[in-house]
C-alpha cells in the first residue's frame, strides 16, 4: 500500500488533486467544486489528503492572523508622502464605466428594483411603438397567407385591391355634401388634397374593369364632383 | 471578498484618481493589514514591511488613474506589494533569496522538532509553514489566507495558471517533508 502511494506521488499529480487547496479555501467555481466533492466521496486516499489540506489551511490563517498589524507610523508616512505629491485637478475624463458603477453603487436596492421595473416597462412600450409604426408604414397591399377566422382566406394583391380614384370636388361643395357622397359610395379619403384633388378608395373589395368604369361615370355625374379619374 | 466590496473598491480607486484623500483613507483602512501581512511574510522584517505598505499605497495614489479594473483591487494591491517586497529584498545586502538563507533567518523560537516535543502539531505545522522557501510561502499565503483563485495568483506572481497549481502542490509536498523530518505523519503523502 505504501509503495503504491509512493508511486502515485512520484507521478504527476492529477488536476483534482491540485485543485484541492482552492476547494478548501472555497474559491473554486461551482462546476469544479462539484467535481471535487464527487471525487472526494469515492476516493478515501484523496479524502485523507484533503483532511491534511484543511489543517494546512487553518494553520496558515492562524499564522497570518498572529502577525499583527502595522503601527500608525505607516499611515502617517503615507499621508505625509501624499501631501508632498503635486496637487491633482479633478479630471473630467473619469472612466465612464466607473461613473456608471459609482452611480449604481449609490442607489439603494429598492431604487434599483424600481429602476429595473421601469426599464422593462419602457422596453415594452418601445416595442409597441415600433410595432405600430411598422404596421402604419406598411403600404404594400399584401397580407400574409395565415388563416384568419374573420376574413376570407384570400390574399389581396395589387390588381385585386379596391378601386381608387382622384376626385376634384366643385368649388361650392359643402362638407356635408361631400360626407354624404362618401357615405353613399362607401368611399374614404386615402390621400389629402394635392392640387385640389383627393384620392378616394371605394369599398373594400376589388372590382372588374367595367364596374370601375360605371362607378367613375356615376361619380362624374354627381353635382359636387367636377372631375373623377380612376387610378391604380 | 464580496462582489459588493470589489465594486466599491473600484469606486474608491476612481475617487483616488481624482485626488480624494478620504477615499484613500477608506481603501487603506480596508486593505492595509492584509497588505502588511503579505509583505511581512515576504520580507520578514516589520520595519521593512511597514515601509513597504506606505510605498504600496503611495503607488496606488499615483497610479489610480491607470487602474483599468481588469482584476480586483485587492489582487492589484498584492501584486504591487510583491513587486515592492522583492525589490526591498534585493536592496538588502544581508538577505539572499535562496531557500537556505530564507531558512537561516527564521525567528529564534522553537524549531519544528522542539515544537513536536511539546506535542503541539499545530504549532509545528506553523513552524514548517514559516520554513518554506519564499516562493512556496507566498503561494500558500495567497491561496489559503488571501483566498485568491488560480487566475488571481497567476496574475500576482506572474506565472502561468498550470504553474500556480503545480507550485502549490510541491509547496505542500515540501511542507509534508518538513513535518515528516520533525516526526509528524499526517497520512499524506
Amino acid at each position: 500500500m505504501m509503495a503504491v502511494r509512493k508511486k502515485m506521488l512520484e507521478q504527476e499529480p492529477s488536476e483534482i488533486e491540485m485543485l484541492l487547496p482552492w476547494h478548501a479555501a472555497g474559491t473554486l467555481n461551482a462546476r469544479d467544486a462539484r467535481r471535487i466533492d464527487e471525487a472526494l466521496a469515492r476516493d478515501p486516499e484523496l479524502a485523507k489528503q484533503y483532511a491534511a489540506i484543511r489543517e494546512e489551511y487553518a494553520e496558515t490563517i492562524h499564522l497570518n492572523e498572529s502577525l499583527g498589524a502595522p503601527s500608525a507610523r505607516a499611515v502617517q508616512k503615507l499621508f505625509a508622502a501624499i501631501d508632498g505629491e503635486p496637487a491633482r485637478k479633478p479630471s473630467a475624463s473619469l472612466n465612464i464605466s466607473v461613473r456608471v458603477a459609482e452611480f449604481f453603487a449609490s442607489l439603494s436596492p429598492r431604487t434599483l428594483a424600481w429602476s429595473a421595473s421601469l426599464g422593462a416597462l419602457a422596453l415594452l412600450l418601445q416595442a409597441g411603438v415600433i410595432g405600430a409604426v411598422l404596421m402604419k408604414d406598411q403600404t404594400a397591399p399584401f397580407q400574409t397567407a395565415s388563416l384568419s377566422t374573420s376574413e376570407p382566406a384570400t390574399r389581396a394583391l395589387g390588381p385585386e385591391a379596391p378601386p381608387r380614384a382622384l376626385v376634384r370636388f366643385a368649388p361650392d361643395a359643402r362638407v356635408a355634401d361631400i360626407t354624404a357622397l362618401l357615405d353613399s359610395y362607401q368611399a374614404s379619403i386615402v390621400d389629402g388634397a394635392k392640387g385640389g384633388m383627393f384620392r378616394l378608395q371605394f369599398g373594400n373589395r376589388a372590382m372588374a374593369k367595367d364596374e370601375i368604369a360605371s362607378l367613375m361615370s356615376k361619380l362624374q355625374n354627381e353635382k359636387i364632383v367636377s372631375l373623377a379619374v380612376a387610378t391604380p | 471578498m464580496s462582489a459588493t466590496q470589489a465594486a466599491s473598491d473600484d469606486v474608491l480607486i476612481a475617487r483616488i484618481a481624482q485626488g480624494d484623500r478620504l477615499a484613500m483613507q477608506v481603501l487603506y483602512g480596508r486593505h492595509h493589514v492584509r497588505v502588511f501581512r503579505f509583505g511581512l511574510r515576504l520580507v520578514r522584517d516589520e520595519q521593512v514591511a511597514e515601509d513597504l505598505i506606505s510605498e504600496v499605497f503611495l503607488d496606488v495614489w499615483r497610479q489610480a488613474g491607470k487602474f483599468e479594473g481588469r482584476s480586483a483591487v485587492s489582487t492589484w494591491l498584492l501584486a504591487i506589494t510583491r513587486f515592492k517586497a522583492l525589490s526591498a529584498l534585493r536592496r538588502r545586502k544581508d538577505v539572499e533569496l535562496d531557500d537556505e538563507a530564507a531558512n537561516a533567518i527564521e525567528d529564534s523560537s522553537d524549531d519544528p522538532e522542539v515544537a513536536v516535543q511539546k506535542k503541539d502539531t499545530s504549532e509545528a505545522l506553523r513552524k514548517c509553514l514559516t520554513a518554506l522557501s519564499p516562493e512556496h510561502r507566498e503561494i500558500v499565503d495567497l491561496v489559503y489566507y488571501h483566498e485568491k483563485s488560480v487566475e488571481e495568483v497567476a496574475e500576482i506572481v506572474g506565472i502561468p495558471e498550470n504553474t500556480v497549481k503545480t507550485r502549490l502542490f510541491y509547496a505542500r509536498k515540501k511542507l509534508a517533508d518538513l513535518l515528516k523530518a520533525a516526526g509528524i505523519e499526517r497520512g499524506w503523502p
